[in-house]
């Protein structure tokens, strides 16, 4: 039977309600890409999501569809899912003994002690 | 714009559903859970958290896309320019929505063409209340004041859920949904404000879509061990009748403020209990819809397969075969 839609719209395309269509395969799989945006000058970029697109060009599209509807953004980057290297979560022990590394830190060089010791020491001299 | 998740509890006994899981690393993923970590996509899960959390964003997925359908019908119709361009921006950035909800659930390794699949073929559900006709422009303000609303208070509660890349998608989403739930607020006062024809016709779409609004939140939960352990895993972040309170308590008062009834005489607070009681809705009735007796689900998975049958050679043509498909990372 024809839809008949409240939408004239689709009423017009005159669309049958049994249709069945074969499916999609794999093979109509666009890439994707991720995506990073700035939102100011002067900040970091941000990954804030991904977007499928046949290339570069069109992902920029989408990204800035998907992405950047409402608020600044002054630059987008997209780059293919496929060139970005990751670390496992799994491997998050890597991490570990950063935080260890205390002479690393500016907290952890503390001389006021010594240089009143040593004015002490020397004023009474 | 999603209620809560279709969640099939099927009865099945705690033990099968964790019966071939790993107990050294189901307990350290319960335990991240507990601490308040998010659950990452390559992190290791139990094939059951996996499956509802498929299942579950991939409805409100669909439920985005198909929910711009009805809304969609008033794009060319829309009082005024104004209206117009708001009613097309609401529509575009449900659409969006779909996009981040299938990027999420494609990183729990269905593709985004298998979820589509499913959609067009009838395999996969969506919100129940996109099978029901916008007879009127007093029917779209409708829907984008509470069908929105009650969406908010889903995706508010499931943004705090566990799963990394859902919590994500919904932090943007729902900082979106503010602006659909204002701008079907004011629709709705406009109407309700003004000659007794608009007052008259706003009442009357709120009286169709009383019933589907508490279909919305979906049936009561049984209380079963399943769906504990789901809460557990923040799968699921509270009970349909929670959810169904929480919306009730937040805009029944609005709603009588502008001097509007709603169909249900026992419908009203218990001051003591601080509850709301009302008349249990239909359940049979919205049996039948979900399972494709609605007055618009024919249409809609129609209008779905023609934009699927239409874009064909456009995406053909723009596929390179060297191009492989990978699943997004976050």
């Amino acid at each position: 039977m024809k839809i008949n839609s409240l939408d004239p719209r689709i009423s017009r395309a005159e669309l049958d309600d049994e249709s069945k269509i074969g499916e999609l395969h794999g093979s109509e799989h666009f890439q994707t890409y991720e995506v990073f945006q700035q939102i100011k000058r002067g900040t970091h970029h941000q990954h804030v999501g991904n977007v499928h697109a046949p290339n570069a060009e069109m992902a920029m599209l989408f990204a800035k569809e998907q992405y950047c509807r409402r608020g600044a953004a002054v630059n987008l980057w997209v780059v293919k899912t496929a060139d970005v290297f990751v670390t496992e979560y799994q491997d998050a022990d890597i991490f570990e003994t950063t935080e260890d590394k205390l002479y690393r830190d500016p907290n952890s060089y503390k001389v006021m002690d010594r240089i009143n010791a040593f004015k002490a020491r020397t004023n009474n001299a | 714009m999603y209620g809560n998740a279709y969640i099939e509890t099927d009865g099945s006994k705690v033990h099968s559903i964790l019966a071939d899981e790993d107990p050294i690393k189901l307990a350290e993923f319960e335990a991240r859970i507990a601490a308040g970590d998010k659950i990452e996509p390559k992190d290791w899960m139990p094939k059951e958290y996996r499956k509802q959390l498929v299942r579950m964003i991939e409805q409100h997925a669909h439920s985005e896309i198909i929910g711009s359908l009805p809304e969609g019908t008033w794009i060319t119709r829309a009082p005024g320019f104004r209206r117009k361009l708001a009613l097309m921006a609401k529509v575009q950035d449900e659409v969006g929505h779909a996009q981040l909800l299938y990027s999420a659930a494609e990183t729990l390794g269905k593709s985004r063409e298998d979820m589509v699949n499913d959609l067009i073929n009838g395999k996969s559900k969506y919100s129940n209340v996109f099978n029901y006709p916008a007879p009127t422009w007093a029917d779209s303000a409708v829907i984008a004041w509470l069908i929105d609303a009650g969406a908010i208070v889903n995706q508010l509660a499931n943004s705090k859920g566990s799963y990394g890349p859902y919590c994500r998608a919904l932090d943007r989403i729902c900082a979106e949904e503010s602006f659909h739930l204002k701008y079907g607020h004011d629709n709705v006062v406009f109407l309700a404000t003004g000659t007794p024809v608009q007052r008259q016709m706003v009442q009357e779409a709120l009286n169709r879509w009383w019933e589907p609004i508490m279909h919305f939140f979906g049936p009561p939960d049984k209380a079963s061990q399943h769906s504990e352990i789901l809460m557990r895993w923040k799968v699921k972040m509270g009970s349909n009748d929670s959810m169904r309170q929480t919306f009730l308590n937040m805009y029944v008062p609005k709603i009588w403020d502008l001097g509007l009834t709603l169909p249900d005489p026992n419908l009203r607070k218990n001051e003591e209990s601080g509850q709301w009681e009302y008349t249990e809705p239909n359940w049979d009735t919205f049996k039948q819809v979900i399972n494709g007796n609605g007055p618009c689900n024919k249409e809609r998975l129609a209008v779905r397969r023609m934009a699927e049958e239409k874009g064909r050679w456009v995406r053909k043509a723009l596929l390179s075969k060297s191009d492989a498909y990978v699943t997004p990372l976050a």
